[in-house]
C-alpha cells in the first residue's frame, strides 16, 4: 500500500477502512508514531492516550472482522481538546488547577465519538481555560505551529489545529468562544467550523462562557470538517441549549459544492484596514473563485461590529468568572495551602489555590467579569454589552436579508511570533475581531485556507458565516472555495509546509521519547 | 466607642409602647420531587452520604443543568395558591458567592424575575380576625450540601478544625417565598408570624408539593425584622435571623428579636444589619455574619438555562388542580357539620378533620364521628404516645367503617350508649368489628317489651312514695324508676322504652 | 468612567476568591484599566431602549420529566477530592455560618 495514512484524509481513512485496505488499528500505529517523531517539538498532545486509542482500534476492527454494521468514520482516529471531559482521561483544560483531574464522566461530544467507533488518540493543547489565541497562556507550554515552529498555532484551540495541520490526527475536536476554532485554523492552514449555537452540546465542555462556548470540527479538508459535524452535532436532552432539529445536512452540501446563484455578502466592517495585505489579497482571489463558481458578491454592512469586541471581553469574562467559581480546592483539582497561615480557613484555601492554580490572564479575566457585574456597575458594562450583542445580532439578521452566507479574513494576520502580543492583552484580543461576531449572535462560521500570504509565507484563512442552523451553508460555499483553491494550488496548501520530522530527529535524540513531554504529568511550563 | 449592649432586652410591654414592629418573612419550601431541581438524581432523606450525587449537582467542570418539569408546575401551583401572579416569561439567575457547601460557588435561582409575584395569604387568628398577609413572590432555586463540623466541642462551626460535607441535598428544589414588610401588626405580630408559617404549612401540605416538615428542614423559616418608632415612617435597620425551624420557634424569634432590638433602640443604639441564629435551646437570637457592601452576589441571567415561559392556558389547567383553601375548607365543613367552634377548634387541635370527614363520607353523623374519634381512643393515642389519632387508628386497624358499623348499632336499637362505649373499647382492644365484639361480649338491648313491661311493675310496686309522685305530675321522679329498672334489667335495656312505659302506666 | 484603583481590585479579588499578591495587584491595576477603558466602547454604541441578549438562540421550556437517573458511585464522587473522610469531601474548616 503506498498511501501515507498520516496524510490521509478522514474520508479517505473511512474507505480504506471499509474496503479492508487498512485497519484501525494500523492507522492509529501510524498516527501515534507520527506522534512520537513531531510533537516534542509541536507540543500539540497534553497527554497521549496510546494505549486507549490502541484498544478501541483493535475493538472496532474486531467488529467489522464480524460484519457489524459501523458509522462510516469507525476507526478514524481523532484528538480531543482537553476541555471535553474525558471518563478515565485526565482533563486539564491547560491549567493547573486541574492538573490530574481524571473526569468520572464523558462529555456528549465525547460519548458520541466512543459511540461512533472513532480512537481517542489524546488531548490537545490549549490556553488556559480556552483564554487567549496562542496557546502561550497554556499552563503546560505553548504549542508550535508546524508551518513555523517560532511561531503560534493560535489559540485556544492551538492543539487542535496544530495536530492536524502536523498529521498527527486527521480529526481533531476544538472549542470556539470567539474564534478558537477558526483562527487556529486559519493560521495552520486546516479547516475548521464553529457549528451554530446550540447545534453541538455543551454537556461535558468545561465552560468559558455558556452563551458562547461551541464544539466543532478541526479537519484538513471540508468534507471532513462535515463528517465530523454530523457525528458529533444533534439534541442532546443534557444541555438545556441545545437546539431540538436534526444536523443540517452538512455532508450533503460538502459533497456538491454547490454555490450557483448564491449570495456572497462582504462585510465592510471585516476588510481593509488592520488586516494584513496578504491576507486581504488570498481573500479577494477566494471571494473572484466563488465568482467563477457562479455566486454574487454583495456587499453588506454590520455597523454594531465594531463594538463587538468590546462587548466580547464583557460578556466573556461575566460569565467567566461565575463558571470558575467552582474551581475552589473542595471537591476536585488542585488544593495549596495558603504559606504562613496556622490552620487555615476553607475560605483561606480557597483565595490560595486560585492564586497559585490559575495563571494570569484567566486571573486577569475573573477580575474583570467580577467588576463587570458587580452591583453599580452592571448596567455600565454587562448590561450595555447585552445591549450590543442585540444590535449585533439585528446586524446580522439584516446582512441575511440580502446575503446567502458573509465572508471575511478569519484572522486579520498570519501567525506572529510567541511573546509578540503576550505582554499587550488588548493586542492579543484584536485577533479575534472577525471571528467574534459570530459567536456573540450564535451563527455559524467555519475557516478554510486561502493560501500563503506573500509577505511572509503563512497560510490565511477565509471565513464564512451562515444565518443560525443553516450550517449546510458554510459546507457548500467551502467545498466549492476549497475545489478551486486546490486547482490553482496543485494539491492541498499543507503539502507546502515544512516537513517537521527533520527537525525533530535532532531534538527527539536529545530528548529520548517524545511522548514523555507530551504528557501532562511531566509537562511544563513554558 | 458605644457601650451598649446589644444583647439585652427589655420587656415586650415596654417595646410595644414605644414602637411598631415590621416583619419579613421568607420560608424554603424543599419540593417532593422525586430528583433534583437541575438532575436526575434522587432526592431520598436520610440516604447515605454522597450516593444521591452526580456530575451536575457536584458542580463538576462541564456538567450542565436541565430544569425538572414537575418543580416548574410545583412552583406555579404554589403561586396561584398564594393567589400570585405567574410570569409569562421568567430567566434563572446566578447568585455568586463561595462556600464550601454549595458545589458552584454560586446557587442557582431567580432574581428579578420571579416565577410567581404580587400575592397573599389570609391567615386566620386566635381571636377570630383575620389578618392578609402580602407575598412578595415565590421563586425557584437549588438547596445546597450539608457540612458536619469536626473537631469542636458541641459539632458547632466555631472551634472546628475542619469540615466534612454531603453533597445529597445539594440540588434538591427549593421554592423561597417571600412576604412583603407586614406592619401594622403590633402586638400580634410574633401570632401573626406563627400564623402565616402554619397557614403556609396546611397549604403546602394540602397541595401536595412538600411534606413539610419542619424538624428535618424541608421547611426552613427566616424571620426579618425591624422596629420603627411610634407614628415613624421609616423603616428600621433590620435583622434576619436565619432557620428558624419549628411554628413555636418563629414565634419566639419574633419576639425575642423585638426586645433585643428595643433594648439597644431604648439606651440610643443603632442596630446592626446581620445575621442571626436563633437557639432554640436557650430562646435566645446571636450574632451572624454581618450584612455589607461585601454581600454583592453578582446576580446575572443564568446561561445554561433557557428561559421558562409557561403557555397560559398550561397555568389554567395547574389552576384547575388546586385543592380547597385549607381555610376555606375549614369553614365549609364546620358549618355542614354543625360544630360549634369550640368543638370545631378541638377537632383541628387533633387533627381529626381528614379522619371525621372520611367517616362522615362513609356514613356516619358528623357528632357521632367527633364522638367516637375524639374520645376514649384520642386518650390512648396520647397515653401511647402515638402521633395522631389517625396513625394511631392505622396502626391498629380501626377504620371509619367501625364508626358507622357501632353507630348503626346503636341507632338500630341494639346497643345503648354505655353499651356501645362497651364495645367500642372492645374495637380498639382488638377484639374485632363493633358487631363481633358486641356478640361476643353478649351485649343486646332486650327488645322483648313483656320482659320490661314486667321489671316496670316490680319496680312500681317496690316504689310506691316514687310512683305517687308521678301520678301527681311530678315526671321528673320518673328518672328514679328508670335507674332502678335498668338495674333490675341489668342495664341491657333501652332507657327511653322503658321511660315511655313508666310514664304509660303511671300517667296514662 | 470611574477610575479602578488598587483598592478596587483588592476588593474584588476578595469577591473573586483570589490571593494576588502586592505585585499582582499592582500590574493588574494598569491592565485592567486600559482593557476597561477599550471596553466602554459598548456604552458609547446605540443602545438605548435595545433589549439586552442574554441567550444567543430563542429558545424557551427546556425541561426533563421527574424521573431518577442513575446517581455516580460514591467512589467515583470522592475520586477527585483533595482529602476525604467517612464518604464526605473533607475541607478546611469554615469560618462562618452562610
Amino acid at each position: 500500500m503506498t498511501t501515507d495514512l498520516t496524510r490521509a484524509s478522514a474520508s479517505e481513512l473511512a474507505d480504506l477502512l471499509a474496503s479492508g485496505e487498512t485497519s484501525s488499528v494500523e492507522v492509529t500505529r501510524a498516527l501515534l508514531a507520527r506522534t512520537h517523531d513531531v510533537d516534542t517539538d509541536v507540543h500539540a498532545y497534553l497527554h497521549v492516550d496510546h494505549d486507549g486509542a490502541l484498544a478501541s482500534a483493535r475493538d472496532v476492527d474486531e467488529r467489522r472482522g464480524r460484519g457489524e454494521a459501523l458509522h462510516q468514520l469507525a476507526g478514524v482516529p481523532i484528538a480531543v481538546k482537553d476541555v471535553l471531559a474525558t471518563k478515565g482521561l485526565p482533563t486539564t483544560c491547560g491549567s493547573k488547577i486541574l492538573e490530574g483531574w481524571v473526569p468520572p464522566y464523558d462529555a456528549t461530544v465525547v460519548a458520541r465519538l466512543r459511540e461512533a467507533g472513532m480512537p481517542i488518540l489524546g488531548k490537545t493543547n490549549m490556553d488556559e481555560f480556552a483564554m487567549g489565541s496562542s496557546t502561550e497562556h497554556s499552563a503546560y507550554g505553548p504549542t508550535r505551529n508546524p508551518w513555523d515552529l517560532d511561531r503560534i498555532p493560535g489559540g485556544s484551540g492551538g492543539g487542535s489545529s496544530a495536530v492536524v495541520a502536523s498529521f498527527q490526527a486527521p480529526l481533531a475536536i476544538g472549542t470556539d468562544t470567539g474564534g478558537s476554532i477558526r483562527q487556529p485554523a486559519a493560521v495552520t492552514g486546516t479547516v475548521g467550523t464553529k457549528p451554530t449555537y446550540g447545534g453541538v452540546s455543551r454537556y461535558g465542555l468545561v465552560a468559558l462562557a455558556s452563551s458562547l462556548d461551541q464544539a466543532g470540527p478541526c479537519t484538513r479538508t471540508v468534507l471532513d470538517a462535515a463528517l465530523l459535524h454530523e457525528v458529533i452535532g444533534g439534541h442532546d436532552p443534557m444541555d438545556s441549549t441545545s437546539i431540538d432539529a436534526p444536523v443540517p445536512p452538512v455532508v450533503e452540501a460538502a459533497r456538491r459544492a454547490d454555490v450557483k446563484g448564491m449570495k456572497i455578502g462582504i462585510v465592510r466592517e471585516l476588510t481593509g484596514d488592520g488586516f494584513q495585505a496578504g491576507v486581504q489579497a488570498r481573500f479577494d482571489e477566494s471571494v473572484q473563485h466563488l465568482v467563477d463558481a457562479g455566486a454574487e458578491v454583495v456587499e453588506v454592512s454590520c455597523p454594531s461590529f465594531t463594538a463587538a469586541l468590546a462587548a466580547y471581553y464583557l460578556i466573556l469574562p461575566s460569565e467567566a468568572s461565575s463558571n470558575l467559581a467552582k474551581f475552589d480546592a473542595m471537591r476536585f483539582g488542585l488544593r495549596v495551602l495558603p504559606e504562613g497561615v496556622d490552620a487555615p480557613s476553607a475560605e483561606q484555601v480557597m483565595a490560595a489555590t486560585r492564586d497559585a492554580g490559575f495563571g494570569d490572564e484567566v486571573k486577569r479575566r475573573i477580575i474583570l467579569g467580577t467588576y463587570a457585574l458587580s452591583s453599580g456597575y452592571y448596567d455600565a458594562y454587562y448590561g450595555s454589552a447585552q445591549k450590543v450583542r442585540r444590535l449585533i445580532a439585528d446586524d446580522f439578521a439584516r446582512a441575511f436579508e440580502t446575503a446567502d452566507v458573509l465572508v471575511s479574513p478569519t484572522a486579520p494576520t498570519t501567525a506572529f511570533r510567541f511573546g509578540d502580543k503576550i505582554d499587550d492583552p488588548m493586542a492579543m484580543y484584536l485577533n479575534d475581531i472577525a471571528t467574534i461576531p459570530a459567536n456573540l449572535a450564535g451563527v455559524p462560521g467555519m475557516s478554510l485556507p486561502s493560501g500563503l500570504a506573500d509577505e511572509d509565507g503563512l497560510p490565511a484563512g477565509f471565513q464564512i458565516l451562515a444565518p443560525a442552523a443553516a450550517d449546510d451553508r458554510l459546507y457548500a460555499v467551502g467545498a466549492a472555495l476549497e475545489q478551486r483553491l486546490l486547482a490553482s494550488w496543485g494539491g492541498p496548501l499543507l503539502n507546502r509546509a515544512p516537513h517537521l520530522t527533520n527537525a525533530s530527529i535532532a531534538s527527539a535524540d536529545a530528548t529520548a521519547g517524545a511522548t514523555t513531554s507530551a504528557d501532562v504529568t511531566k509537562g511544563e511550563g513554558a | 466607642m458605644s457601650s451598649i449592649d446589644t444583647e439585652a432586652t427589655i420587656s415586650y410591654e415596654e417595646v410595644l409602647e414605644s414602637f411598631d414592629p415590621v416583619m419579613g418573612l421568607e420560608v424554603h419550601v424543599e419540593l417532593g420531587t422525586n430528583t433534583k431541581m437541575f438532575c436526575g438524581c434522587a432526592t431520598e432523606f436520610g440516604a447515605e452520604p454522597n450516593t444521591q450525587v452526580c456530575p451536575v449537582c457536584l458542580g463538576l467542570p462541564g456538567a450542565l443543568p436541565v430544569v425538572n418539569e414537575k418543580a416548574v408546575e410545583s412552583a406555579i401551583r404554589i403561586g396561584l395558591a398564594l393567589n400570585c401572579e405567574i410570569a409569562q416569561w421568567c430567566r434563572f439567575a446566578r447568585k455568586n458567592y463561595f462556600y464550601p457547601d454549595m458545589p458552584k460557588n454560586f446557587q442557582t435561582s431567580q432574581y428579578d424575575e420571579p416565577i410567581a409575584f404580587e400575592g397573599y395569604l389570609d391567615v386566620d387568628l386566635d381571636d377570630g380576625s383575620t389578618y392578609r398577609v402580602e407575598i412578595e413572590r415565590a421563586h425557584m432555586e437549588e438547596d445546597t450540601g450539608k457540612s458536619l463540623h469536626v473537631g469542636g466541642s458541641t459539632g458547632r462551626i466555631h472551634g472546628a478544625t475542619h469540615s466534612l460535607v454531603d453533597y445529597n441535598r445539594a440540588g434538591i428544589p427549593l421554592i423561597e417565598i417571600v412576604t412583603k414588610p407586614l406592619r401594622g401588626a403590633g402586638e400580634r405580630a410574633p401570632e401573626i408570624a406563627r400564623a402565616y408559617v402554619a397557614t403556609l404549612r396546611d397549604l403546602l401540605k394540602a397541595l401536595d408539593v412538600s411534606d413539610v416538615k419542619m424538624e428535618q428542614g424541608s421547611m426552613r423559616c427566616d424571620v426579618n425584622l425591624s422596629l420603627m418608632p411610634k407614628g415613624s415612617t421609616t423603616l428600621g435597620t433590620r435583622t434576619e435571623t436565619k432557620n428558624v425551624n419549628s411554628l413555636r420557634s418563629v414565634e419566639r424569634a419574633v419576639r425575642y428579636e423585638m426586645c433585643r432590638h428595643g433594648a439597644i433602640l431604648q439606651a440610643g443604639g443603632s442596630i446592626l444589619q446581620e445575621t442571626r441564629h436563633w437557639h432554640e435551646d436557650t430562646g435566645v437570637t446571636t450574632s451572624g455574619r454581618p450584612k455589607s457592601d461585601a454581600d454583592d452576589y453578582r446576580y446575572f441571567p443564568e446561561p445554561d438555562l433557557v428561559p421558562v415561559a409557561p403557555p397560559q392556558e398550561r397555568v389554567e389547567e395547574l389552576r384547575a388542580t388546586l385543592p380547597e383553601p385549607p381555610a376555606q375548607r375549614r369553614k365549609r365543613l364546620q358549618s355542614d357539620w354543625g360544630f360549634s367552634d369550640l368543638e370545631m377548634r378541638d377537632v383541628l387541635n387533633a387533627g381529626l378533620v381528614d379522619l371525621i370527614g372520611s367517616t362522615v363520607e362513609a356514613g356516619a353523623t358528623p357528632a357521632g364521628a367527633r364522638k367516637w374519634w375524639s374520645g376514649e381512643i384520642a386518650r390512648r393515642a396520647n397515653t401511647d404516645g402515638a402521633v395522631d389519632v389517625a396513625t394511631y387508628a392505622v396502626e391498629r386497624g380501626i377504620t371509619p367503617a367501625h364508626v358507622v358499623e357501632l353507630e348503626g348499632l346503636v341507632k338500630g336499637g341494639r346497643l345503648n350508649d354505655s353499651m356501645a362505649r362497651q364495645v367500642w373499647e372492645g374495637v380498639l382492644d382488638g377484639e374485632g368489628t363493633p358487631t363481633a365484639v358486641a356478640d361476643a361480649r353478649g351485649l343486646e338491648l332486650v327488645q322483648d317489651d313483656g320482659a320490661l313491661e314486667a321489671a316496670v311493675d316490680t319496680v312500681i310496686a317496690a316504689n310506691p312514695e316514687v310512683a305517687q309522685k308521678v301520678r301527681d305530675g311530678k315526671v321528673q321522679a320518673a328518672g328514679a324508676l328508670i335507674g332502678q329498672v335498668m338495674k333490675e334489667m341489668k342495664g341491657q335495656a333501652d332507657a327511653g322504652k322503658a321511660r315511655e312505659i313508666i310514664l304509660a302506666k303511671l300517667t296514662g | 468612567m470611574a477610575e479602578l484603583t488598587r483598592d478596587d481590585v483588592a476588593h474584588l479579588a476578595g469577591l473573586a476568591r483570589i490571593d494576588l499578591s502586592d505585585a499582582e495587584l499592582d500590574k493588574m491595576v494598569g491592565e485592567l484599566g486600559i482593557i476597561l477603558e477599550s471596553v466602554a466602547v459598548v456604552q458609547q454604541a446605540p443602545i438605548e431602549g435595545v433589549e439586552p441578549m442574554s441567550h444567543p438562540m430563542p429558545i424557551v421550556n427546556v425541561t426533563r420529566p421527574d424521573v431518577v437517573r442513575p446517581s455516580l458511585a460514591a467512589d467515583a464522587v470522592l475520586a477527585g477530592a483533595p482529602a476525604a473522610d467517612q464518604q464526605r469531601f473533607s475541607v478546611p474548616r469554615i469560618l462562618d455560618e452562610d
